[in-house]
């Protein structure tokens, strides 16, 4: 619903870390309990990078499973479904989570300095997981 | 911190990550990690060979984080205790705040409230009169309609409060189960009214939201004798996803249980951390 508004932070990001330099890709790692729709974030890249410096680059999603260790007995659990964050053995909710929710630009790929014009690669629609 | 190197067929790859998740480099396919040269084919585009892989691993949420610690230290300086009330579209934020701006009036002390909603002034209308400092925060207007109050837009909603003469401030966030619990605004405690007429499910659906509220009120139960809900089923689910949630029965209509939520908020008042991790800030 906002992601919109993540992909202006996003591309914030990108420019400030590109050096004046083109942008192939940008690398994300999203928790899956970010509640963002990789599709969706794609999709707004385009729309807001359409006509800047970073037209014609590839959002890449790196979805980072939900794990978590039980308080009670100590296990860690990683877990399938988001909806019920609860240990695998004992069933405790008291846990902490180990991932899950990261919200990261990881690395940027970026093109030569010189300033010729960049081929624009078709954006790249990534998997989505339960 | 990642490392990275090249392969002979000239792509780049990363190594150990910098977050406390161990994983072998196997293990990315369980990551979803993929584009499409990486899953489809091998074959990397001409441009993307000539390409340098350039480290940065910045939060997207760093500049919302940061105006927050912000509103957060302009709240402390000012003594003020800031609650964030949550739930989503009628589920009666603006219903008990009316009731309780006018308990506070009578209590003595002195509240604020910024009034997140999408486009209207409905329900800061509806918040006049009880002597308090509203400050309406149109979402819709130069913030492209938003979905939730984020911490800028809630800074600018300051400008426009005498922070140094209250007490309490409340912020009515945008009504919406998903987007206003991923984003930090500055609140030193978290609120969710959740009515009763939404499903007794709600907490498995949207964890993320249940997950980052410390306090459920539990409105509408004036309604119980005519609907077919469980209110002790709502707890259950509530445990599963947020064990330590505590939940107060409330009707804004009736007033039950209102007496209970404003001793909460007068311990907030006296209580208030600035520990407590949001979901917004995390990774
Ligand atoms: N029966 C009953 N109705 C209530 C109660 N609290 C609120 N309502 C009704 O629920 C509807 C929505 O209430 P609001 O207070 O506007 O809800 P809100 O969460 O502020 O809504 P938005 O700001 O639009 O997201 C109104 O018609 C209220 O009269 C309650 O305790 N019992
Ligand atoms: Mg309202
Ligand atoms: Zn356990």
């Amino acid at each position: 619903m906002h992601e919109l508004s993540l992909c202006r932070s996003i591309a914030q990001i990108a420019d400030r870390a590109r050096q004046g330099r083109p942008v192939a890709a940008v690398h994300l790692r999203v928790g899956q309990l970010r509640q963002v729709v990789p599709e969706t974030l794609v999709y707004c890249w385009g729309l807001v990078t359409d006509d800047g410096p970073l037209a014609g680059s590839r959002l890449e999603v790196e979805s980072v499973p939900v794990v978590l260790d039980c308080r009670a007995c100590g296990e860690t659990t990683r877990v399938a479904h988001v909806l019920v964050l609860t240990c695998a053995a004992c069933g405790s909710g008291d846990i902490e989570l180990r991932t899950g929710e990261e919200f990261l630009v990881t690395s940027l790929d970026l093109g030569p300095p010189a300033d010729e014009p960049a081929p624009t690669p078709t954006p790249t629609l990534r998997e989505q997981e339960a | 911190m990642g490392r990275f190197h090249r392969h002979d067929d000239g792509t780049v790859h990363e190594h150990d990550h910098e977050d406390s998740h161990d994983h072998s480099h196997g293990e990315h396919g369980d990551h979803g990690h993929a584009s499409a040269a990486d899953s489809e084919h091998g074959d990397h585009s001409a441009y993307e060979t000539g390409t340098e892989r350039v480290e940065v691993l910045e939060r997207i949420f760093g500049e919302n984080d940061l105006a927050a610690a912000e509103n957060r230290t302009a709240f402390d300086a000012a003594g003020v205790t800031v609650v964030n009330l949550m739930s989503s579209p009628g589920a009666g934020k603006t219903s008990i705040l009316e009731r309780t701006l006018e308990h506070l009036q009578s209590a003595g002390t002195r509240a604020g409230v910024v009034e997140g909603d999408i486009e209207t002034s409905i329900d800061a209308d509806r918040l006049a009169g009880f002597g308090a400092q509203i400050s309406l925060l149109n979402t819709g207007d130069g913030f492209g309609g938003e979905c939730h109050l984020d911490a800028p837009m809630v800074r600018r909603a300051l400008d426009r409060l005498d922070l140094d003469t209250l007490d309490l401030l409340m912020i009515e966030n945008v009504g919406n189960l998903v987007c206003p619990a991923e984003f930090d605004v500055g609140a030193h405690r978290s609120v969710m009214v959740y009515s009763l007429t939404e499903g007794e499910e709600k907490p498995l659906k949207y964890p993320v939201m249940f997950r980052s509220c410390e306090l459920v009120l539990l409105n509408k139960v004036d309604l119980v004798p005519y609907l077919d809900a469980d209110p002790a089923l709502f707890a259950e689910n509530l445990r599963r996803v947020n064990p330590t949630a505590r939940v107060i029965e409330v009707s804004a209509r009736t007033g039950q249980g209102l007496e209970e939520w404003y001793a909460w908020l007068a311990e907030a008042g006296v209580t208030t951390v600035t520990e407590g991790e949001p979901v917004g800030s995390g990774a």
